[in-house]
């Protein structure tokens, strides 16, 4: 088992005529993600790496009826109408991958995705891989191993890191999701912590936050109150000063809130090991794994 | 995005928001043309993205031109500081605005409410003071409202939050068409922050903004060339300002070990990883997604101009970045730089073999871990 995708993932990808959206087709399809259409308005009729290219996603809904995801690749003035345009099409799962989406589109798409039954994942995130089944989004595939640990990362490349050191230690993982760096994103850790407690394959969770909002404070509180599956947690940030962004748009101490202290409070509190640097991560997991 | 105080108030009075007559001046000369003008009293206020200017020094009543010389001529040049920012800014514009009598002082906040993935208004009695320290002293006097941003703030809700804060329904109308007025502002401005603090009223009932804050999503800037003009690049670190134009994202620090990264969260566990093993990072830089030679270069260079730094260090995860595009920009930024601290380098993912083999041939040694290569960064710092 996995969470959000896996082999009857059925992918529509929005933007595929464009540099980054051909690109990853091409990535997506070596590691075996079925792909059934692409769209960008204006272009139907052409193919890329031999996917239909359709000019809306409801024609290429209609024309692919299977499909049951869509991933995002279009520049961000058209982001958070490409997203609408998916959950208005019927897709469940909607993964935005642009970063540098306006706040105020994300206000108008967050209630807009909810009413449609979607799960948007990001904007600004590598998005979902579930290793050996299907991968939706901008990770190195080869990095990955399929195994029991479930990631959940508002990070990219640091989410790499910790992936490429559990699986240098043997710790396979069954899906790894990139929630995303921006402030308001479709999926957070709760929904994450609560698709891996759930799915039998899942035995141990990660969890690597960042600076900013309080969303691993509030996932400390439904760890205490839900997880009995052992997570362990790193909180990148610790030295970064007060007011400043730190490159993603939610990684910012504003108010004095969000520092890093806080967070890693708040899940040791709730029974959580917080590991001070990105390669304790393995042996702290391997130890509460054997608690 | 910060903007000025006189910049905020030119937005809110866009939307109609009522704001006393002034002007930006840079000297003492331009001070005193602009009091003249609007007439005395008034008020001479710091033009600087700091809080607590008020506390400073920076804000001075003037009732006459002998006063807004002296006042003018102490703000501008002042340096104001606060805890937060304990280096400071120093004074280069003040705004010269017309005094207001003041019956009462209310403060009035709209933000975005990441938890509840909303905007939400912050209304309070207590205007005046930083709305963090009532929130301290007395949170039962903050009204707190989270809008529907289908529909956006309704008359009915503005007038609710505005019973909360006066009695006279006069001025509760008032109030609440500023209100919804500086939603709107918040809205179409892509701000992330739209703050009246103080709102007051005058005692013949007037309602004014007399000063204002916004801070702009820098996601919604490429909609609003006007805001993104408006950037005070005096009052930014030279190298952020050049960053930014390049597309790197870089935070000054004041350690001495220089680090370019790619992606965020790499950058900060870089950081932090420096501090863990008794270190102090330079900067946060991020290179990004693309491994272009030009952007290694940059980075080398804004990194190479602060003088704190004395080692280089290169920690980057090759997924979409190839390894060996970053090992050839590192080269070529040795061959044509004066890199004059030593560079260490970590490269891992797509094409670390290549990018092994293009280091060698340059006599740079290349670390696979962030730990091995963290803690030689520190030791030639330290010997450096």
């Amino acid at each position: 088992m996995s969470i959000f995708v896996n082999q009857d993932t059925k992918l529509i990808v929005q933007g595929i005529t464009g540099r980054d959206g051909s690109f990853h087709t091409k990535g997506m399809l070596e590691y075996g993600t079925t792909i059934v259409a692409g769209v960008t308005p204006g272009k139907a009729g052409q193919e890329v790496e031999g996917v239909p290219v359709y000019n809306t996603v409801a024609d290429a809904v209609a024309a692919h009826p299977e499909a049951n995801a869509s991933i995002i690749y279009v520049p961000p003035p058209f982001a958070a109408d490409a997203i609408m345009e998916a959950a208005d099409a019927g897709l469940k799962l909607i993964v935005c991958i642009t970063e540098g989406v306006p706040a105020v589109d994300m206000l108008k798409v967050a209630p807009f995705v909810k009413e449609k039954g979607a799960r948007l994942i990001g904007p600004n995130c590598p998005g979902v891989i579930s290793p050996g089944k299907a991968k939706v989004g901008i990770m190195p595939g080869q990095i990955h191993a399929e195994g029991n640990v479930g990631l959940v990362s508002r990070s990219g490349t640091l989410t790499y890191q910790v992936v490429h050191e559990l699986t240098a230690a043997g710790m396979g993982q069954t899906t790894c999701v990139g929630i995303g760096g921006d402030p308001i994103i479709g999926t957070k850790f709760i929904d994450c912590l609560e698709g891996f407690q759930n799915d039998p394959e899942t035995e141990a969770i990660v969890m690597i936050g960042e600076i900013g909002g309080t969303d691993e404070e509030d996932a400390a509180e439904y760890i205490k109150e839900h997880v009995t599956k052992p997570v362990v947690s790193f909180i990148a940030g610790q030295t970064a000063p007060p007011g400043k962004r730190m490159g993603h748009a939610g990684a910012i101490i504003s108010g004095g809130k969000g520092t890093a202290a806080d967070k890693i409070k708040a899940l040791n509190a709730a029974g959580v090991p917080v590991a001070k640097t990105p390669s304790e991560i393995p042996d702290l997991l391997k130890k509460a794994m054997n608690n | 995005m910060n903007v000025h105080e006189y910049q905020a108030k030119a937005i809110f009075a866009r939307f109609g928001i009522p704001i006393p007559p002034g002007n930006v001046a840079e000297t003492v000369d331009e001070a005193k043309t602009i009091a003249e003008e609007i007439g005395l009293p008034v008020m001479v206020k710091a033009q600087v993205h700091i809080g607590g200017r008020g506390k400073a020094g920076g804000v001075k009543f003037c009732p006459d031109i002998a006063s807004v010389e002296t006042h003018a001529a102490n703000i501008l040049g002042m340096r104001i500081s606060n805890q937060q920012n304990p280096k400071g800014q120093i004074v280069q514009k003040i705004l010269v605005t017309e005094a207001k009598d003041i019956a009462s002082e209310a403060y009035l906040g709209i933000t975005i409410d990441r938890k509840t993935q909303r905007p939400v208004i912050l209304a309070s009695s207590e205007g005046g003071v930083e709305i963090e320290e009532v929130a301290k002293t007395h949170p039962e006097k903050i009204f707190k409202h989270t809008v529907d941003p289908r529909y956006g703030l309704q008359a009915y809700e503005a007038r609710q939050i505005m019973f909360n804060l006066y009695d006279d329904a006069k001025i509760v109308n008032k109030a609440a068409g500023i209100l919804l007025k500086l939603y709107q502002a918040f809205t179409s401005s892509d701000a992330s922050l739209a703050e009246i603090n103080p709102l007051i009223t005058t005692p013949d009932k007037e309602v004014w903004a007399i000063d204002a804050k916004v801070n702009i999503d820098d996601n919604g800037l490429y909609r609003h060339a006007d805001i993104a003009e408006m950037r005070d690049t005096d009052l930014e670190e030279p190298a952020e300002t050049l960053a930014r134009s390049k597309g790197l994202s870089y935070v000054k620090l004041d350690g001495n070990v220089g680090c370019i990264v790619n992606g965020a969260g790499l950058a900060m566990a870089t950081m932090d990883l420096i501090k863990h093993f008794g270190a102090e990072p330079a900067n946060f830089l991020d290179i990004g997604g693309s491994s272009n030679p030009e952007k290694v270069t940059t980075a080398m260079q804004i990194i190479l101009d602060d003088p704190n730094v004395k080692a280089i260090l290169f920690n980057i995860f090759g997924g979409i970045t190839r390894c060996d595009d970053v090992a050839n920009g590192i080269v070529t930024a040795l061959k044509n730089m004066d890199v004059h601290v030593p560079v260490v380098v970590r490269l891992t993912g797509t094409n670390e073999d290549l990018a092994k083999e293009i280091l060698a041939e340059a006599n740079l040694p290349m670390f696979t871990t962030m730990n091995e290569v963290v803690q030689h960064a520190i030791e030639l710092a330290n010997a450096n």
